[in-house]
Order: C-alpha cells, then structure tokens, then sequence
C-alpha cells in the first residue's frame, strides 16, 4: 500500500524538481543583464550596477534613496524619476500617478523599471543627501491617546542634516501576517540643532502596518532603521506672513519649524498657526506653544475643537478648522501684506484650506504641502 | 497500437481539416480576446506553437518513459499541466528578455498559456491516439501552427469588420463569434479529405 503511495510522490516530486531547476538556470542565464551603467544629471554621477533589478532598489544599493512610502509596490506614486534614455512605454502599473506632463517628459516610477540597459536618469540634487539610518528608540511617549511620540537616537551614521519641515521613512520589521520590512513617511518633529536625534509623531491608523506596530509593540531600546531626509515642505526665506494649518500628527513638522526660527532668531516674521482636532483629548503640546506665543509677539497659535465635549470645559475657537482660518483671515489677520500658506493633515483637510486660502488671495504656488497617501 | 498514418498527411490534418480551434474548439479564450490586435495575434499564435510542439514531446517522453513503466498512469493530468506551467514559465523569461514590447502586448495572456485548453488538448489528443514520438512532434507542431494560422486569420477579418457597418447590438463579441462560426464552417468542410483519429 506504502509503496505506490511512495512512488508517485517521489515520481511527481523528481519531475517538479527538475523542472525547477530548468527553470532557475534559465532565469539565471536570461535574466543576466550584466553590468548597467546609471548616469544620473547628465554625468554628474555614473554609477555601475548590477542589471534585472528595479530602478528603485539598484539606486537604493548604491545609496541614493529615491522616497518611497509603500517599498516599491507601485502603490504610493512617490519615487518619480525622470528617465531621458528609452526604457519603453509607460507601464500600465505607472499609469494612474502620471499626469500629461510628466507623461511627455518621460516621468517613470523607478519601482517600476527593470534595468535591462545603460539608463540616464535626473533627480533633485537634494536626494543625494539622503541616507539610511540605524538608530535605538531612545524614548516613547503618549502625547494623546492615539499620537506617540517616538525619540530615536541615530547611531550610525550619527547626525542628519535637515531642514525643519522634512520627513523621514520609517521601517519596521516583519510582524504577524506582514512578512516584510515595511516603510511608511512621517514628519521629524524634531528641531534640525537636535542632530543626532529624529523625533516622529505617530498616530494609530486602524488597520495601519507600520503605525500599528509602533503603537502595540515598539519598545524602548529597539534599533530601528529610518532613511531620509525627503521632502519639499520647509520655510521658504521670504518674509511673508506664514499662515499654518495641521490637525493631529500633523502638528510634527511645525513644532520642528516653530523651534528652528526660535533658535536661529527668526521671530520678526509673523506666523498664524491653526490647529485643528475633534474634542480636548486630540489636543496636545497647548502648554508649549502658549509658552512660545509669550516670547515670540508675532506668533499666534489657534487651537479649534470641531466636536467639543460638555466635559471638556472649552473655552476657545469651535468650528472646523477651515472655517476658522476663513474666520481669522476675515477678521484679524493682515491680508495686505503677503501670505505664504504651510499645511500638514489629511488629503481632505489640505483640499478644504488650499480651497479657504486661494479665496484670501494666497497664491496657490505659496501654498506649501507635502502629500503623503 | 500506434495509427499508421502519413506523416505529411498528420501534418496538415492538425492545421487545417483538425485544427484545433475551429474543429476542436480548444483555447477559445485568448483566441476571442487577443484577436483584437493583429500584431499580439502574430505575437501569442508564435507563443502557443513553441509551447504546445515543447510540451507536445515532453510530455509522450514523460508519459511513456516515467508515467507508463511506473503505472503512474492515473497522474498524467497533475503531470502534464506542472510541464506545461514550467514550459511556459521558461518561455515568458526568454520574451521578457528578446522582446519586452510583446512581453507587454500579451500582458496577462502569456502566463494563461498554462491554462490554454489547446495545449492540454492536444497533449490529451497524443494520449488518447497513442501517437509514437516522431508523430506527437508533427502534431503538436501542426496544432500549434493550426492554432495560430486561425488567430491570425480572425485578426485580419476583425481588422476588416471593424470598419465594417455591424448593427450596433452585434458590435465586438457578438459579430466576432459568427465570424468564427464561418470560419469553423470553412475549416471544417475539408474534413472530408483528411481525416485524423
């Protein structure tokens, strides 16, 4: 009875076995591109790879760290790369995050394009600053029932070079069903002096890999590993008056710029920063900015409960957060002098203010914004 | 017993009075749905004769060498479907590598080859016939050649429909099912002349 059992087991498996190995000798054999050379910003840098990998992971290699917030699944649109040599049509997984410019100059996702060729590829100068950090988990602390704060210290390299208002990819590693590292993008509420340290705001996203983890099993001491820094939201040097909106974690990149022009002593320029969350326990860092409003006369921090509780003893602004910027824009605020707009939150959020700010005049290329989705 | 059969007459039976879309109706599918485009046509037609004239010799030596002697008859299909999936497995590496315009044309179609009816067919149809290894070889390539002498054909009358003036409830699948049906009638009134069992 054992035996034929036996038999067509082993029978089926020698077959299967050595068709995997047909296989994986094929892929070794085809899928050999040899050497491929990057040349990025028209020679600036020529840097030798080895071919069949994405573009994204090759460029990862070698330390330059294109954003990614979803680890090049395709899924987050964030790692555009312009390429000027042929790698053919755009994909149909490219599709859906290109617009008709970045379409006609050849805008690809370099998760997305294998490298078979030489490739020529252009990417903002500041990428190259971009590097991958170990780090320990120094402190972790609940600043509301659902946002940590979350202060790493960076071993190695030691010091980051930022400008406030930046983000960094956080990773973390493999737990229960998610069997790989996985990468999402926060804000560095720290200040840019603080060089050895990055400190996040994380708040729990139900459902959320990487927020999830961090609020449930992250702990104190942990080596962790964050790359960055990205992004275009920083201060622009103007002298325009700065108009902040944020709600929730997306108080982190403003309490960054906040104490940067603190400490650089930049506290001539006028700044409105409205924050915006449902009931008393969403809000959080009230003490600290109260106590900057004192030392900084032109700054002025606007806190608005969309929902507040009986319970909850509220005494200042009520109201969604657009319609008290509309308020304050009507009211108190200066609109002939020039205004600059800074938003961090939800997609929903920054729609309605861009939407509240262009009816005040606000230019739309002085509204300033990072998307993270 | 083997059949007797002339090896030239093996051949064009399993193009044109057996062939194995219009008078089988095996590896209907991609034939209705890649049809649209001529050049994928061409592209997946090429496919599917490598795959099915591999899998075709493959297979009878598995089945008479290791299947047969071992009286592991009863797995044939378990073993003939993990041939045809490894088969093609190696076959979308090699036009990922030579041509990655038609590794994109053929998109989602070129893994499905490992369910394409036609290629289990005929692999069954060499089976049930006891085909010796020299005539499974000129069927199966005639199969495939049969498979994709049809696809482009219905590529061709399609390019033409389309500019065609079709009542509006027959546009797209409608009108290319009774294209095919003519076709299979055509296909089929040789059969009288050659037949294969």
């Amino acid at each position: 009875m054992l035996i034929p059992v036996f038999l067509a087991s082993s029978a089926v498996g020698a077959i299967t076995a050595i068709l995997a190995l047909l296989i994986s000798v094929t892929d070794k054999v085809v899928n050999n591109y040899g050497e491929v050379t990057i040349d990025i910003n028209q020679g600036k840098r020529q840097l030798k790879v080895k071919g069949g990998a994405p573009l994204l992971f090759s460029l990862a290699e070698v330390g330059i760290y294109v954003p990614s917030a979803c680890g090049g699944r395709g899924s987050c649109g964030a790692c555009k790369v312009k390429v000027t040599s042929d790698v053919g049509p755009h994909l149909p997984t490219e599709l859906p995050y290109m617009n008709k410019e970045e379409t006609q100059e050849n805008v690809r996702l370099s998760c997305q394009i294998k490298l078979k060729k030489d490739i020529t590829i252009q990417i903002p100068e500041s990428l190259f600053n971009i590097k991958r950090y170990t780090g320990t988990v120094e402190k972790i602390r609940n600043v509301t029932h659902d946002i940590k704060e979350v202060y790493i210290r960076l071993d190695e390299p030691k010091e980051i070079d930022f400008l406030a208002g930046q983000y960094v990819q956080l990773m973390v590693p493999p737990y229960d069903k998610i069997k790989e590292p996985t990468e999402r993008a926060y804000s560095m509420s720290s200040r840019p002096s603080d060089r050895n340290h990055v400190e996040l705001l994380v708040r729990l996203v139900p459902g959320g890999i990487v927020t999830t983890y961090v609020h449930t099993r992250m702990k104190e001491g942990e080596k962790v590993t964050v790359t960055g820094p990205f992004g275009e939201f920083h201060v622009r040097e103007t002298g325009a008056t700065m108009l902040c909106v944020a709600g929730g974690s997306g108080m982190a990149p403003f309490k960054s710029i906040l104490y940067d022009m603190v400490e650089k002593g930049k506290t001539d320029r006028e700044v409105w920063y409205f924050f915006g969350a449902r009931t008393k326990k969403d809000l959080f860092y009230l003490e600290e900015l109260q106590q900057l409003e004192t030392q900084w006369p032109s700054f002025h921090f606007i806190a608005a409960l969309s929902e507040p509780q009986p319970e909850d003893d509220w005494k200042g602004e009520t109201g969604l957060i657009t319609q008290v910027l509309e308020k304050y824009l009507t009211t108190q605020i200066d609109r002939s002098k020039p205004m600059e707009g800074y938003l961090c939150g939800s997609p929903g959020m920054l729609d309605a203010c861009i939407a509240v700010m262009k009816k005040f005049q606000v230019p739309p290329d002085k509204i300033y914004f990072d998307k993270f989705a | 017993m083997s059949p007797q059969i002339a090896p030239l007459s093996l051949f064009f039976a399993s193009i044109f009075t057996s062939n194995i879309l219009l008078a089988n109706f095996l590896g209907m599918c991609s034939f209705i749905s890649i049809s649209k485009d001529y050049t994928s046509s061409n592209g997946l037609g090429l496919a599917v004769t490598v795959v099915l004239t591999i899998t075709g010799v493959v297979n009878w030596a598995v089945l008479h060498y290791i299947l047969y002697p071992l009286g592991l008859y009863y797995l044939r299909f378990i073993v003939f479907i993990i041939v045809i999936a490894a088969v093609v497995q190696i076959l979308e590496m090699v036009i990922d590598r030579l041509s990655p315009a038609l590794y994109m044309t053929l998109g989602i179609f070129l893994p499905l080859i490992t369910v394409n009816c036609a290629i289990l067919g005929a692999v069954l149809f060499i089976e049930i016939r006891n085909y010796t290894l020299g005539q499974s070889a000129i069927f199966s390539l005639g199969s495939g050649l049969g498979w994709w002498l049809a696809i482009a054909s219905l590529a061709a009358i399609r390019k033409k429909v389309d500019k065609a003036p079709v009542p509006a409830g027959l546009k797209g699948p409608g009108i290319t099912l009774i294209t095919i049906g003519f076709m299979a009638m055509a296909f089929i009134g040789f059969s009288g002349m050659l037949q294969v069992q």
